[in-house]
């Protein structure tokens, strides 16, 4: 019994070359990499720098993070909700057309690799180019911001789109078919029902992500609460910036917690 | 939600055998109310209008227009900083990813039993998690000066967080009849760890680690606008001086990088899976 173990233990498939040359080209690559790593070097006084930020976010401007005015936390932060909400259905909008492109089983194969390389395209373009030309439409503010960011989620919108649409049970569709069906009944009860929790899921979930990247639409001046941030950061005025990244933080946390709670509701049904 | 049931009473059904059902009534109207009111008071406060929008797209195409034909002679120039992105990408992926294991065995429910611990665990990568990127590269810069380590750093941070939620999620989903048996034998929490959870989680969380690389090339190039480093940096220059033929080539550049890096790294995950 012993000796067949150890046999078979022995003929177990050995992948040791191809273990070892994976390893060879990742240790290899790591070393490339760091020899890129460079610092203009002002680290003699990072350290002070550092203790400076922290004591700023721990102590925030409380008249800022309580202040009702338009330039106070509570403010800008509906502001940025909002850039962020629109620019998601916008976004979502923008995807449903390209999503039904890209899937190989509505399509076929060129059409979807062609519509693969323009969601490649939109997703390449990093988001203050979108910021820039986007204020040439609306001038700078929060309908910019919106703009951008719709465009911005384009890509991982699509992407899941694409999934669920091609992972669509045809089955109902047959057998509803057979019972007789119109075409718009059949889109009502054998289609919508199958995508529209995995479309309203995917899109809540990009809210999240939104919302947590709506500070680089203040490099642009696309409107929200990214711009007073970055302001106030370079300009060391850090009790501002505390106040900012704690209600950004906590509002984070809490739309994901109940974007959760939602998402889970829709996928249980 | 239950409020909700008893303004919109369930709707009952007699079976033929005496007995009744009761349906609950669709929570579709109510989502919809709330997204219209949602969308009006975003678009009061974001300004959005669609006649702008159709009357003016066509000034978002004429920066467009003027990046193509792009500039093929600053192509020499691209070469550097495109490279330290990718350098910048890869060593903070593999940082973030590697440092991340130990807090995310802290923050399994299935191999820490303290419910202090994993709570607090969580909090903490939730934290980190929301701290916007362009934040971490601004103060990373302040620290450790401009360049690549700076954007290094703020990748590292992010995949920091963004692996160890998905880490832990993996890891509380495994068979822990190996775990359990190890420890039994009388083997650390460490050891049964590495012995029994790693081998099984391993395959999906060095394809999630491919996954957030590709991400991170794309996201790498943004940092360059606070000065950490990489393409960012020239192409805020180029979209400075207004020199759009530029930044075309650099955003081709960058797109062929990236079709290349993704098809890599999508090959090697379809190994892995």
């Amino acid at each position: 019994m012993n000796k067949r173990i150890e046999t078979a233990y022995e003929a177990r498939p050995k992948k040791w070359m191809f273990e070892l040359a994976v390893a060879v080209v990742v240790v290899g690559l790591l070393i490339w990499s760091a020899s890129g790593v460079e610092t203009s070097g002002t680290t003699q006084n990072g350290g002070k720098i550092a203790m400076n930020i922290l004591s700023g976010i721990f102590h925030p401007d409380t008249a800022m993070l309580f202040g009702f005015t338009t330039k106070g936390v509570p403010y800008l932060l509906l502001e940025t909700v909002c850039i962020a909400f629109l620019g998601t259905i916008v976004g979502a909008i923008i995807s449903i057309p390209l999503a039904f492109l890209s899937s190989v089983n509505l399509t076929g194969k060129v059409i979807a690799f062609i519509g693969r390389i323009i969601i490649m395209m939109i997703r390449t373009v990093p988001a203050f180019v979108y910021g820039l030309m986007f204020i040439r439409v609306t001038g700078p503010g929060a309908f910019a911001g919106l703009l951008t960011m719709s465009l911005c989620s384009v890509g991982m919108i699509t992407k899941m789109y694409t999934e669920a649409i091609e992972d669509l049970d045809t089955r109902i569709l047959e057998s509803l078919d057979a019972s007789g069906c119109t075409t718009w009944q059949k889109i009502r009860y054998g289609i919508l029902p199958q995508l529209l929790p995995n479309f309203a899921s995917t899109a809540i979930y990009r809210f999240d992500i939104n919302l947590r990247d709506a500070t680089v639409l203040g490099l642009v001046g696309a409107g929200g609460i990214g711009a007073p941030l970055i302001f106030a950061m370079n300009s060391y005025r850090w009790n501002e910036a505390g106040a900012i990244l704690a209600g950004l933080i906590v509002l984070v946390l809490i739309v994901e917690l109940i974007s959760t709670q939602i998402r889970v509701k829709l996928t249980r049904g | 939600m239950s409020i909700y049931d008893k303004i919109f009473r369930p709707k009952t059904f007699t079976i033929s055998n005496g007995k009744s059902v009761s349906q609950k009534r669709s929570r579709a109207p109510l989502a919809v109310v709330i997204l219209l009111a949602m969308t009006i008071l975003s678009v009061k406060i974001t300004g959005f209008s669609m006649v702008v929008l159709t009357t003016r797209i066509k000034e978002f195409f004429v920066i467009l227009g003027q990046m193509f034909p792009p500039k093929w002679d600053y192509m020499p120039s691209v070469w550097q900083p495109l490279f330290d992105t990718i350098k910048m990408s890869l060593l903070g992926s593999f940082i973030g990813s590697v440092l991340v294991v130990p807090f995310a065995m802290l923050a399994s429910t299935n191999v820490i039993p303290s419910r202090v611990i994993v709570s607090l665990m969580r909090l903490f990568l939730s934290i980190v998690r929301t701290l916007p990127t362009l934040v971490t590269a601004l103060i990373a810069t302040y620290i450790f000066g401009l360049g690549t380590l700076a954007g290094t750093t703020a990748i590292a941070v992010f995949t920091f967080a963004y692996i160890g939620k998905i880490l832990y999620e993996e890891i509380e989903t495994v068979d822990m009849g190996a775990f359990e048996a190890m420890e039994a034998m009388g083997a650390t929490k460490v050891r049964a760890f590495i012995s029994a959870i790693v081998p099984q989680v391993l395959p999906s969380y060095l394809s999630n680690c491919l996954f957030c690389f590709e991400g991170n090339v794309r996201y790498a190039s943004i940092l360059g606008y606070v000065g950490a480093g990489g393409l960012g940096l020239i192409l805020n220059e180029k979209i400075g001086w207004r020199e759009y033929p530029s930044v075309g080539m650099i955003l081709i550049a960058l797109f062929v990088t990236v079709f290349i890096i993704e098809t890599i790294s999508r090959a090697a995950r379809r190994h892995l899976v």
